[in-house]
């Protein structure tokens, strides 16, 4: 069809000695596309095993080099921010929880904390440390299933199923906390929804255990990717970001952290409790693609022994004392804004309030809508086979992404 | 190249609250400061100057968010500017009112890259137009797609 | 003539005293198998025609027809081809079970879980490819986007079944043996890039190209292998090869570096992981097989075991001592008349390789382009210099 629309140059004037301007030959190319054999724009998604989720990425490839890509986004595009206009305050907690299906809880997290913040009350001390160990289980959650996407687009299913397996004992603990494996449905504005001493699930001892476990099972991960080559050298010197692009580019998380930005919300900016738990904020400064992973790794171990801390802590108040506060289901008028270190990198919601039972306006920063908007600048200049892995680092998420 | 880090003091935002009242004086007010928070409100005719003077001066490296708020007689956008060194750990959020009848503000993509997806999307769902965008597109919605959804008047279907 | 018994029919002649015996002197079991099942067969159909027409012309006629010898050669060379066939067949079938138990405990899971310890899986796995539609694009070169599908198909079915089991199960048996099996073995890539190109496809063509890349440096390295092999043997053929490693000692031991460099880049080869560039899951769908559905799919991707399977074959041959043990001698114990003993002992070794090349698998990620030719020309290539220079030393200094 194309072939047959497009305007070869006039043969008969060239032949008679009209002369060939740049114009034409580009008007040529243009039109009949299929000239332009030195570059490729290759579409990978919405239907591509690389793409984790509904989203494409088109890049422009010369021969095996990248120069250029563009992401295009919004297959899930569901107003969530419209939607949420349009209901009362409870009744955004569970469509919070939908927002990313790999760390659900940061969000219904970062929604109570938001309305919170507005209502001006202060969650008991006890809720808040049984935040912090669900955020934890979640990033840990998060990065189990990071760590086994990247598996896949190094081409190698052990790494997959070994994280997989791993992620699944946190998937216990979230059953044991609140009944459900991805959409918990379980902080409350002011508070959690119920207390964590209870005698037939048993929580604390069986997040015990499974920290205890997960310090030696991490082990195995790091051992089958760190110590093989053929893994490192994939994501050695690939991707590489500076740090002053890293922040103008508005990139957070672990990835901005594997590239020098000594920046971690848990710690500069803090939330509940997290000031009084003792972690370190692994840095890196070389910014390819093993910084990051590194940078996620370490952030697991950390995340661990969070929990532990904060677990002592819930065991310290003991069974007596509150984790929820009555609310008033009416929010009053003004504007408030909060942050949260996401498993993904620095979420934000901002909410305006009327006065009424309904949010007059509530946006989510969503981490990762930012990180893949750079994906031209950490892309160009590498292979593609490499492109997998250097994506697989911002670990996507759609459903955050597009709201 | 590194630039220097400091440990949080308490009187950084009123030291900024004094920096941005004392340059833009007039246009642009610091209504209240929290915590690691500095909320100003700024006139649309220097909200790009403050950017500039945000990253420039004070080293606000990273943009967080460009926020359009639909309040029906006017639109605004909100900025949501952090700092990674100089002032570790502050957020400055920018309040800049637009009128309905020229829904038109200075772009902040060229100082932060970041701001470019947020101000198509912004764009896109508020109709709010970003001058000097590179490249303002629909990013969420259709190519096609023929209204600004996230504004007031546009109402879902269940609640008419 | 009138009724006569069935067993007047069925007369088991002894293949070797035809006079259109094909393997001249050696003894050929599939061939002696096929020979006396179409004395059943050729026999009771003679039976039923005589009872079903006796005392005519015709009947007579078309009975003795379908025992002659000439008949029977040649639909025994027929069985023979199905026999060969399906016992590849079903070794491949297995090797594919193995690769997927093993892979399947290896990364703690159970692997396939269908009747016969999962074996039938496979069996299932094949039917229902070829249930599937057939989904072609309008816009491939129709006839090389067949043609090459079942070109590769084709060579690597014909190189696995060219691998002899034993001293007695073989198709051919001469001097070339090896040569032919590798020339074959290299036609393959080849036919990937121009398939690549007939589908109109990116990812296919990307792959296709990146096939060819590996072909270009893998090849080379093997060759020279086989070529300081058969050095070291003194001879090109399949049988003189087991022979000598059975009077000598296994060809690993002097070959050691030539063992594993060739183990490697038989991997390479056969594009199993890590090397399996031209169908790169996570970067091009399904490489140079994305344009192939259905049948046509399952078939390149049973070729794609044909393939492992004949590396695995080379490799036993070439290095492990064939179908022979070392210190035992199998036919004089008297095993090798009722049970296919050397054919199980060759069927074994196989299956151990193909377990070594599924735990480089278990452990390692995919290689990337550049590298893989790096390591192509930088590593193997000296590495199999290093195999001439050794094998050369001992042949000269008169060890072999």
């Amino acid at each position: 069809m194309a072939q047959n629309e497009c305007q070869i140059p006039d043969t008969i004037a060239i032949a008679q000695g009209a002369e060939v301007t740049k114009e034409m030959v580009d008007q040529y190319n243009a039109q009949s596309g299929q000239m332009d054999m030195d570059k490729m724009w290759i579409i990978m998604g919405p239907q591509h095993p690389f793409s984790h989720g509904l989203w494409t990425l088109k890049i422009c490839a010369d021969g095996e080099i990248v120069t250029d890509a563009d992401p295009i986004v919004g297959y899930l595009h569901r107003g969530w921010e419209k939607e949420a206009e349009n209901r009362t305050y409870p009744k955004i907690i569970p469509m919070a929880d939908r927002l990313c299906y790999a760390a659900s809880m940061t969000y219904t997290h970062l929604f109570c904390m938001t309305c919170e913040k507005a209502l001006g009350i202060e969650v008991p001390e006890k809720a808040k440390y049984i935040r912090i160990v669900a955020d934890e289980i979640n990033r840990l959650q998060s990065h189990l299933m990071w760590l086994a996407a990247v598996g896949t687009d190094l081409g190698n299913y052990t790494a997959f199923l070994w994280a997989s397996r791993e992620r699944e004992y946190w998937m216990d603990m979230n059953i044991r906390l609140c009944g459900a494996r991805l959409t918990t449905n379980y902080p409350r504005i002011g508070g959690v929804r119920n207390d964590v001493f209870d005698e037939s699930t048993r929580f604390l001892r069986d997040l015990y255990r499974c920290c205890d476990h997960f310090d030696k099972s991490i082990w195995e991960l790091i051992n089958l990717i760190d110590n093989n080559s053929t893994f490192t050298s994939r994501m050695i010197g690939n991707g590489i970001i500076s740090r002053e692009r890293c922040a103008n580019l508005g990139i957070t998380g672990p990835a901005a952290r594997g590239t020098g930005i000594d920046y971690d919300i848990r710690r500069d900016d803090p939330y509940d409790n997290y000031d009084k738990v003792d972690f370190e904020v692994p840095v890196l400064t070389t910014g390819d693609s093993y910084a990051r992973y590194m940078v996620r790794m370490e952030e697991m171990i950390q995340s661990v022994k969070i929990i532990r801390q904060a677990a002592k802590k819930i065991e310290a108040l003991g069974e007596k004392a509150p984790y929820r506060l009555k609310v008033p289901s009416k929010i009053p008028a003004g504007r408030t804004f909060c942050k949260l270190e996401d498993p993904r990198g620095e979420s934000m919601m901002y909410l305006v309030s009327d006065g009424s039972d309904q949010p007059y306006r509530l946006k989510v920063r969503s981490p990762i809508f930012v990180n893949v908007s750079s994906s031209k600048d950490l892309l160009e200049g590498c292979r593609i086979a490499d492109v997998p892995v250097i994506m697989a680092m911002i670990d996507m998420c759609l459903g955050e992404t597009d709201r | 190249m590194a630039k220097e880090v400091r440990e949080y003091k308490d009187t950084w935002e009123s030291e900024i609250k004094g920096l941005i009242e004392s340059k833009f004086s007039g246009k642009a007010t610091v209504s209240k400061t929290e915590t690691r928070r500095v909320y100003v409100k700024a006139d649309r005719s220097i909200s790009f100057d403050l950017c500039k003077f945000l990253r420039d001066d004070l080293d606000f490296e990273h943009c967080a968010t460009v926020i359009g708020v639909d309040m029906v007689d006017y639109m605004q956008v909100v900025y949501h500017i952090d700092n990674y060194t100089k002032y570790k750990g502050v957020v400055v959020e920018v309040e800049v009112d637009i009128p309905n009848d020229d829904l038109h503000i200075e772009s902040v993509a060229c100082l932060w890259g970041g701001a470019n997806w947020h101000e198509r999307e912004t764009w896109e769902l508020f109709g709010i137009v970003f001058d000097n965008h590179p490249r303002l597109e629909r990013l969420l919605t259709p190519e096609n797609y023929e209204f600004f959804p996230f504004r007031k008047s546009y109402k879902l279907r269940e609640v008419q | 003539m009138a009724y006569s018994s069935i067993l007047d029919w069925i007369v088991y002649d002894n293949p070797m005293e035809s006079p259109f015996y094909p393997f001249g002197d050696a003894y050929n079991l599939p061939y002696d198998i096929a020979y006396k099942l179409w004395d059943i067969i050729g026999g009771t159909l003679a039976w039923l025609v005589n009872l079903i027409l006796p005392d005519t012309n015709v009947g007579l006629r078309i009975s003795e027809w379908l025992v002659c010898t000439q008949t029977n050669n040649f639909f025994a060379l027929v069985l023979f081809m199905v026999i060969i066939f399906l016992v590849a067949f079903i070794a491949v079938l297995i090797s594919l079970w193995e690769e997927r138990k093993v892979l399947g405990r290896t990364m703690d899971r159970r692997g396939t879980m269908i009747g016969m310890w999962g074996f039938l899986q496979c069996v299932a796995d094949g039917f229902k490819t070829f249930m599937k539609d057939n989904v072609q694009s309008t816009r491939a070169d129709k006839m090389t986007y067949i043609w090459t599908a079942s070109l590769i198909i084709g060579t690597s079915v014909f190189i696995d079944c060219l691998i002899p089991l034993s001293g007695r199960w073989f198709v051919v048996d001469y001097g070339a043996g090896i040569l032919i099996v590798m020339g074959l073995y290299a036609l393959a890539p080849f036919l990937i890039l121009v398939s690549g190109w007939a589908q109109n496809n990116k990812y296919s063509l990307i792959g296709g190209i990146r096939a060819a890349e590996m072909m270009i440096s893998y090849e080379v390295p093997m060759l020279i292998i086989i070529a300081t092999m058969c050095l070291l043997n003194g001879s090109f053929n399949i049988n003189d090869f087991v022979n000598n490693q059975y009077d000598t000692v296994w060809y690993i031991i002097p070959g050691i570096v030539g063992f594993i460099t060739f183990l490697i880049c038989s991997t390479a080869e056969s594009e199993r992981a890590p090397f399996d560039l031209a169908e790169a899951e996570s970067e091009l769908v399904e490489g140079w097989q994305t344009e192939y559905s259905g049948m046509k799919w399952g078939l390149i991707m049973l070729a794609d075991y044909m393939r492992g399977a004949t590396s695995c074959g080379m490799i036993v041959i070439l290095f492990l001592g064939g179908w022979t043990l070392p210190f035992i001698d199998l036919t004089a114990t008297g095993w090798t008349t009722w049970w296919p003993v050397p054919e199980l002992v060759f069927l074994l070794k196989a299956w151990i390789v193909f377990f070594i090349m599924i735990m480089i698998r278990v452990g390692v990620g995919r290689v990337r382009t550049d590298s893989i030719l790096n390591l192509g020309w930088k590593v193997f290539m000296p590495l199999a210099i290093l195999n001439l220079v050794i094998v050369l030393a001992l042949k000269v200094g008169g060890i072999f």
